[in-house]
């Protein structure tokens, strides 16, 4: 993502808008600048907000003069008076950032948008967890803090020495150079994304296991990580195993995402 | 693409907050899934929803040509029929509710029109435990939420985190939230104006505004 100076105005609408603090005002060029280092391409600044297409050096003089007055000038908060977001095009390694950043584009590993998983959401045509096994998305970086790559694979690599298996369908096992040590592509470490999900499945015997794995990890690495946990639920429609033993385990559910298991194949191959 | 697991808050919080949505399978049920996804927007529209998406906006969304006239009377009503129309190629379509009611009522109406496609409602977990029973149905799967670990501090308290985590692409910024909490308690914009403004940076469709303009409004009226 780039700011076009010519037409950037300083006014600082963006600043609080980037998920990864990544813009702030250059006051020595009096322009909002982008900390490349930092910003993970997500588009945010460019599609979040609304663009209006002033005059750039109107809207500075009327800037100065509200300033000089001391006017407290109170803009609409989510609005780029000038439409000075670029997005420009990215090539590897950097592409990655935008691919895991961006809700909008989609992963061609998987063919889906967002973090480019299924999970349990089409277990009921797609099965990939069963009675008695568990999947987990592990998610790193969100909300809000952002990860590299060379975290994740501190993880992933964690995980492979316990044994688990890694989801094929996920992009970031995609990017593994080997699954059976849980390494990702050299040229990728220290790429920095606003989140990713590494997906794995073990039985219900290995969940204290995982979980403690997951959290002495997290304590090394500097970001955030949300768990989501999942499995199939009897004939009748309840799950008490899964649940019972979290709660065993300290861990609290709150929320959940729970298929009601409408899908069918209706595809013709498929079917 | 809705990410909906991981909302801040307790089960009690989310007593406004249900989503459903839609999601073919590649290769098992996306043959001809775009007017599917269409036909369960439009039974969605029916119930009242909160909030609408396609995967690529919102039914409230941000401008590209925004008239700069237009900063006192912006429109903060939700576009259904955007959002339906937009619905262009196989892939996650939300609806948002208010109330369990709602959802409810919405998922009979899908049962009936059975589409085909997989339906996962996503609140509290028995929220969508009751939802099911209601409605007759056993649930499939569900996939719980263990929640944030954060044992680097980096997550703020508890009023931003709510706010922001109600896109769960993580497009509403903590500073943003933070920012439209305190032009709420400063008297600098409405609930309304704060709630649109923030629902406009998630594409999904899937922030609530309801909920959000409750979060907003206890959080005024803690400081008053």
């Amino acid at each position: 993502m780039l700011i076009d100076t010519n037409k950037c105005v300083a006014c600082a609408n963006c600043v609080p808008v980037c998920p990864m603090g990544a813009i702030y005002v250059d006051t020595t060029i009096n322009r909002a600048r982008i900390n490349q280092d930092e910003c993970v391409e997500c588009g945010t600044c460019f599609r979040g907000m609304s663009q209006e297409h002033l005059n750039p050096t109107m809207v500075r003089t009327v800037r100065k003069l509200a300033r000089l007055f001391r006017f407290r000038f109170e803009p609409e908060p989510d609005v780029c008076p000038t439409a000075a977001f670029v997005m420009n095009d990215l090539e590897m390694p950097r592409l990655v950032r935008q691919v895991f950043s961006d809700p909008v584009v989609e992963h061609k590993s998987t063919g889906i948008k967002g973090r480019g998983t299924e999970e349990v959401k089409t277990n009921d045509v797609n099965p990939r967890v069963d009675v008695g096994e568990v999947g987990y998305t592990i998610e790193f970086g969100r909300p809000g803090v952002g990860v590299r790559f060379r975290d994740i694979q501190e993880m992933t690599m964690s995980l492979a020495d316990i044994g688990v298996q890694f989801e094929e369908k996920n992009p970031i096992s995609h990017l593994m150079t080997d699954k059976s040590s849980g390494t990702l592509r050299d040229d990728i470490l220290n790429e920095k994304i606003l989140s990713g999900i590494v997906e794995i499945k073990t039985r219900l015997d290995q969940v204290e296991r995982v979980l403690t794995t997951v959290e002495d990890v997290n304590r090394q690495i500097d970001t955030v990580t949300a768990v989501g946990i999942s499995t199939r639920c009897d004939s009748e429609g309840e799950e008490t195993h899964l649940a019972e033993l979290l709660e065993e385990l300290g861990y609290g559910a709150e929320r959940a995402k729970t298929n009601m298991g409408l899908g069918r194949l209706t595809n013709m191959e498929a079917a | 693409m809705t990410n909906t697991l991981h909302r801040y808050g307790k089960s009690s919080s989310f007593r406004d907050d249900f989503i459903v949505f839609c999601i073919p399978s590649a290769g098992k049920n996306d043959q001809g899934a775009v007017e599917r996804q269409k036909a369960f927007l439009r039974i969605c529209a029916k119930y009242e929803p909160v909030n609408m998406g396609n995967g690529n906006r919102g039914s409230f969304k941000p401008e590209r040509h925004l008239d700069p006239r237009s900063h006192w009377t912006r429109d903060l009503s939700p576009d259904w029929e955007g959002v339906i129309a937009g619905v262009s190629k196989p892939g996650t379509v939300a609806a948002v509710f208010d109330s369990k009611e709602k959802a409810e009522a919405c998922l009979r109406d899908v049962i009936e029109a059975d589409l085909g496609l997989s339906v996962n409602v996503s609140t509290s977990v028995t929220g969508a435990k009751e939802v099911a029973e209601c409605c007759g149905i056993p649930r499939h799967s569900v996939e719980y939420s263990l929640g944030f670990t954060d044992p680097h501090d980096h997550l703020p308290n508890s009023q931003v985190l709510a706010l922001s985590t109600m896109c769960g692409h993580g497009m509403v910024s903590f500073n943003m939230a933070r920012k439209m909490l305190d032009m709420v308690r400063e008297g600098r914009r409405t609930t309304e104006q704060a709630v649109a403004t923030l629902a406009r940076f998630c594409p999904c469709g899937v922030y609530n505004p309801a909920r959000a303009r409750r979060l907003l409004e206890e959080a005024r009226k803690q400081t008053a």
